[in-house]
């Protein structure tokens, strides 16, 4: 008759999470034994969201060329001090001119997208390594994730989110004064409009189907049968859910994509083609 | 059609052991594990393997092939290419015993730590009474096989030893977070989850999904929703006030 260990004997193996393999390991020395191009997903991420950095983070020191009538990047919107070119929001203070006004409202979309459950796998794995693919050894001698300040404060990204459908409503506006001609005429419409309301079609998609969203409308409760409602809409927010990530890199690619066309009309380099 | 393939097997124990490589048949419409056992039969009779049901529903055959965790039984030869040497190796997380079998009684240590299910009063008359619409999300936890992958690739314990002392892995986050959304159960394991599961170390990267031959979708549906209902419990100024004042129902 085989008999086996009592339970709690076997694996008593004493590590110093130093990341150096653990006596009784398999003796394995190479870091992964992967044979597939899992350097390629990490690297693009890394590539794509620097790009985005730049870009954004020149754009939104830039303080120039952010509004062309009737459109306003959105990089910069709400435009909220007296400062701001065109009149798209109330302006209610007056800062120092070398200040941008999109430094004001960064933290919003910048905190929504910094602790948003599909990025922080997309950065921890490309930027910071941990790990940079699935069963591909980290560089890291400790690790202890998001169990100790500052990573703790991933968990107010509901918070973010709150900020976040607030600024929807106001692109959503932008987008609807985009209806409107150069001297303020309603009724009309260029391809302006139609990149503005794209960005904010994105952006309420990218926020709805957020983990954060899909828990506060029906995720946190153990009886969906007593909240039809709520019921409903968590099974609406778990469909978009399956495609955050897809959501995530397409909002992105539309706020700057938006602000560029805003760019190049307020520069002139293009002009708006009409279309009625 | 048959063809000789290259594999090179991890071989050896605790004390050390190395890869060693073998030429081996491989048959039309075959898996690793039936190549594996090939080897046993004709060259190799004392290389060390565990495995049961070769239908991919006891998750004994784990093993890392050409460094994925994979299960032997579920990976087909088809998938590699004639020429391609396949690797197969112990899973790396846990304490090898001897060969492809390692020590997963971590495993086991964790999951006997987890409050049990704990019911409500029952119903007048006896019985306990559930709504499908309400358990259904426990259920795709229910899938789980207990093969060790996602426990195995979970890079917080596979690369810092160190951290089983306080993180119990992947598959104990989703058993956590399959008891708090039952319907029926009434213990409130969120300040555990946080406290002495280590939910908190999970930085999300989904690696546990992606290994995990149930297509359980254990980060979106089981470790992130358990980190929200701790955030509710935590670390939400709001969700604490309305709990302690209780304006916040329950459910």
């Amino acid at each position: 008759m085989t008999t086996t260990a009592p339970r709690g004997t076997g694996a008593v193996t004493q590590g110093g999470g130093d990341g150096a393999p653990a006596p009784r390991r398999a003796t394995i020395s190479a870091r992964s034994l992967r044979t597939d191009r899992w350097w390629l997903l990490p690297l693009t991420t890394v590539v794509v969201l620097l790009s985005f950095v730049v870009y954004s983070t020149f754009r939104a020191f830039q303080n120039a060329h952010y509004f062309s009538e009737p459109y306003i990047s959105p990089f910069y919107s709400p435009c909220i001090t007296t400062g701001c070119e065109g009149d798209t929001f109330p302006e209610f203070f007056t800062g120092p001119s070398f200040i941008s006004p999109a430094i004001y409202i960064l933290v919003i979309p910048l905190g929504l997208r910094a602790t948003c459950y599909y990025y922080r796998k997309a950065y921890y794995r490309s930027f910071w390594l941990s790990p940079p693919a699935c069963a591909v050894g980290e560089p890291h001698r400790r690790y202890t994730g998001e169990s100790r300040p500052p990573l703790l404060l991933q968990n107010l990204h509901r918070y973010a989110l709150y900020g976040a459908l607030v600024f929807n409503v106001i692109l959503t506006y932008d987008a609807v004064l985009g209806f409107r001609d150069e001297t303020g005429e309603w009724g009309h419409m260029g391809l302006g409009t139609l990149v503005l309301l794209a960005n904010a079609a994105l952006l309420w998609l990218y926020s709805l189907s957020c983990h954060s969203c899909r828990h506060i409308v029906g995720g946190r409760l153990n009886h969906f049968s007593r909240h039809p409602v709520r019921y409903r809409l968590w099974t609406q927010a778990s469909r978009l859910n399956a495609s955050h990530a897809r959501f995530a890199w397409l909002s992105l690619f539309s706020v700057a994509i938006a602000d560029a066309y805003v760019f190049l009309l307020a520069t002139g380099t293009i002009s708006d083609p009409r279309f009625f | 059609m048959t063809y000789d393939a290259t594999f090179r097997v991890w071989r050896g124990d605790a004390s050390g052991g190395d890869l060693q490589t073998y030429t081996v048949e491989v048959n039309e419409g075959e898996v690793v594990l039936d190549v594996v056992h090939r080897l046993q039969a004709t060259q190799a009779g004392d290389l060390a393997v565990r495995w049961n049901c070769k239908a991919g529903k006891c998750g004994s055959c784990s093993a890392e092939i050409n460094g994925r965790p994979r299960l032997m039984c579920m990976t087909r030869m088809s998938t590699f290419g004639e020429a391609e040497t396949v690797t197969v190796t112990p899973l790396r997380t846990f304490p090898v015993i001897r060969d492809l079998v390692t020590d997963v009684s971590f495993n086991y240590e964790q999951a006997a730590r987890i409050p049990a299910f704990a019911p409500q009063a029952r119903d007048a008359d006896g019985n306990h009474r559930m709504q499908q619409v309400d358990v259904e999300r426990s259920q795709e936890f229910r899938k789980c096989i207990e093969c060790w992958l996602c426990q195995d690739t979970c890079h917080v314990i596979r690369d810092h030893e160190g951290n089983k002392a306080a993180f119990s892995g992947p598959r104990f986050l989703i058993r956590l977070a399959e008891l708090d959304m039952h319907p029926l159960d009434v213990t409130d394991r969120r300040d555990a989850a946080q406290d002495e599961f280590g939910l908190g170390y999970c930085n999300i990267t989904k690696c546990c999904s992606e290994v995990c031959p149930e297509g359980i979708h254990l980060t979106d549906n089981g470790i992130i929703p358990l980190k929200e209902r701790v955030v509710d419990r935590r670390f939400d100024p709001l969700t604490f006030l309305g709990s302690t004042i209780g304006r916040r129902p329950k459910d």
